[in-house]
């Protein structure tokens, strides 16, 4: 067992699964030589050679659409894509096909790729390198949304992407990339797709955060008896693991730094407005990033939710 | 009327194809021809029956455009790929696939190739190497070349072709793929049926060289513009393409002028709705793909008259069969909505 950051976790699980499965095969911009923008894929070029770790050109779509080609064929593509924004460019991929393709052909063929991609603030790099824009995949039908919080579960979700037999937008979250370091063992090992897990157990309010807002959410809960569920797939999302927390504690709250219209934190909301008002003691609150662009360095802090914000929902819950 | 730039080329090529023909086989040339034949009859079929409103798709028809599928798709095996566009009929029938399930899924039956789900854009039948068919102009574009690429890495002999109109030739997505797959020589070949129009918009409006086939420079890929209503012209390019792409040789563009004679979707003709000009289309119609081999097959004494008779028979009782296929199969059952969406 070695401490490992999250970048390395997910070099691990991608080594990992490509000596267990020869079919697994990595294609983005600058992967190979390079080893990609955030260095995830630094040492299996040399390992697994060209033919398996693709240098691309600088065309989004075109690999993303060749990684769904590639699953039409048998083999089990992994894109990456640089930064969350550049994907925007092979949308159409995606959306119109990667989701389709099994309901389109009633599962005569499918399309299991995965699609990696760094999201969120963190990196000191204005709007397009810092999105969170995963409700958008969130919303398309025949697409998994996963993001990791820790290098341990990021390499036992990729893990599970990797051996899942749908497309898959895994989202790194960019600041946690180097930041956090925790135990993660050296071989294989799976977490399932489609759970969530309690991250801290409590009595008095349910949080429902993900990837870097999730640290920032436990470190707002400080003299508060709060139950913190890392949602990590957010499509499907584990609708169980909400519902029973907050039928325990009466009060939700969800922290994202994405916008908050059209949020995933609105359809977390609707979830438990629909299955279990009768329990909320407070109105839900969404603690989340304001109606703009994602704004250069100094303003990032302004922009990311804030530990006093997300305090103050906590106090206006118990309050209530 | 509009003066075709393809149209020297095509009596240049035409010369050539002549002199072609005596090289290939009879069985060859009959093969081609009921290849054509089965998908002309088929899609006139298709706009007999639609007035009934049973067929609860919207079709676009490739009557008119049939030599380039007929003639690629007999150079390719049953272990290779075929990507197509929302004008698939042709491409489906040609490279096998079935003519029932293909009329059922028309008619949005259970037993259609897509279980009456996905309709006449979105055909699939993997057992005959057809991966999919879609709406999005281009869309299948770089999927072929990422199941040339998987052939590639698996070491295997499969190559993949995929077709797409002269409007797909403006998305991006060509480009992108083009690129990938001359850069890593990949087995693809890329056939651009070029009709001369994107829905109503002609080529000139929309492309100022209308040379698409010499977009191939550009990748240091062989292009090639051949008369896309000469079957044997398709069949040939479509021969030195395969062969370049099985012998490592990698991608080929193969631009086919041709014509479409119905309306971008639908039964109808477009004079009817003043979206091109009637002139044009009897143009085209004089130089339709299969009327031009029928006479080169009777002259050549490779068909008959009763032979041609017989061969259109058969055809037509196997369309005749789909029909009542179709119209005999039940409808999916509601719950199917819900499946196939995720692999639970």
């Amino acid at each position: 067992m070695a401490k490992l950051n999250i970048v390395q976790a997910i070099n691990s699980a991608l080594k990992n699964e490509m000596k267990r499965n020869s079919d697994v095969v990595l294609l983005g911009e600058d992967i190979g030589r390079d080893g990609g923008v955030f260095r995830v894929t630094e040492g299996l070029l040399e390992i697994f050679g060209p033919e398996r770790v693709i240098d691309t050109p600088l065309a989004e779509l075109g690999i993303i659409g060749s990684a769904i080609g590639m699953a039409a064929y048998g083999l089990k593509p992994v894109a990456e894509i640089q930064f969350m924004a550049f994907s925007y460019a092979g949308l159409e991929q995606i959306f119109s096909h990667a989701g389709r393709i099994r309901s389109r052909s009633r599962g005569r063929f499918t399309c299991p790729i995965v699609v990696r991609m760094p999201y969120g603030i963190g990196i000191k790099a204005p709007e397009l390198h810092s999105e969170s824009a995963e409700a958008l995949f969130c919303h398309m039908p025949g697409i998994k949304v996963v993001v990791p919080s820790s290098p341990y579960n990021a390499k036992g979700l990729l893990t599970s992407a990797l051996r899942d037999p749908d497309p898959v937008i895994f989202l790194e979250p960019s600041r946690l990339y180097r930041s956090i370091k925790t135990d993660v063992p050296d071989e294989d090992y799976a977490i399932p797709l489609g759970k969530a897990a309690i991250y801290q157990e409590g009595k008095d309010i349910t949080v429902v955060a993900w990837g870097a807002m999730l640290h920032r959410a436990a470190e707002a809960s400080a003299g508060f008896d709060a139950e913190i569920i890392d949602l990590m797939t957010l499509k499907p999302f584990d609708e169980e693991a909400i519902l029973n927390s907050v039928r325990k504690t009466g009060r939700l709250v969800i922290a994202h730094e994405a916008t908050r219209s059209g949020g995933l934190g609105a359809e977390i909301a609707a979830l438990v407005a629909e299955e279990a008002v009768m329990h909320l003691k407070a109105p839900v609150i969404r603690v989340a990033g304001p109606e703009a662009v994602t704004p250069m360095a100094k303003l990032e802090d302004a922009y990311m939710p804030q530990i006093d914000r997300i305090r103050k929902a906590f106090a206006t819950v118990m309050e209530f | 009327m509009y003066t075709l730039n393809a149209m020297p080329a095509i009596k240049t090529q035409k010369k050539a194809a002549e002199k072609e023909a005596s090289v290939y086989s009879s069985a060859l040339q009959i093969q081609l021809y009921t290849a054509m034949l089965r998908i002309r009859l088929f899609e006139e079929k298709i706009v007999a029956l639609y007035p009934e409103q049973e067929m609860k798709c919207p079709v676009h028809l490739c009557i008119g455009q049939e030599a380039i599928a007929a003639g690629i798709c007999a150079n390719l095996e049953k272990r290779d790929y075929v990507f197509s566009n929302h004008r698939g009929h042709g491409h489906s029938l040609a490279k096998g696939a079935g003519m029932k399930p293909l009329m059922a899924e028309f008619y949005g039956k259970a037993t259609g190739c897509s279980k009456g789900k996905g309709g006449s854009m979105h055909i699939v039948d993997v057992p005959n190497g057809l991966l999919g068919t879609s709406a999005i102009v281009g869309g299948g574009i770089p999927m072929a070349v990422g199941s040339a690429l998987a052939s590639k890495i698996r070491g295997e002999q499969s190559i993949t072709a995929v077709f797409f109109g002269d409007g797909a030739f403006e998305e991006g997505a060509f480009y992108e793929s083009f690129n990938f797959a001359a850069l890593k020589r990949l087995p693809v070949i890329f056939v651009c049926e070029n009709n001369f129009y994107a829905t109503n918009s002609h080529q000139r409006a929309r492309q100022f060289a209308c040379k698409i086939s010499s977009s191939a420079v550009a990748f240091d890929a062989p292009g090639v513009c051949i008369d896309g209503n000469d079957v044997l012209s398709a069949y040939k390019a479509g021969k030195d393409a395969a062969q370049r792409a099985r012998n490592n040789g990698g991608p080929t563009l193969i631009e086919a002028t041709t014509y479409r004679w119905k309306g971008h979707v639908g039964p109808d003709t477009d004079h009817e709705k003043g979206c091109r000009p009637k002139d044009e289309l009897l143009e085209w119609v004089k130089k339709c793909p299969i009327g031009r081999f029928e006479k080169h097959l009777l002259e050549t004494g490779i068909l008959d008259a009763n032979a041609l008779i017989a061969i259109t028979g058969e055809i037509n009782s196997e369309v005749d069969d789909a029909v009542k296929f179709a119209k005999e199969s039940p409808y999916p059952d509601v719950s199917e909505l819900l499946t196939q969406v995720y692999s639970d």
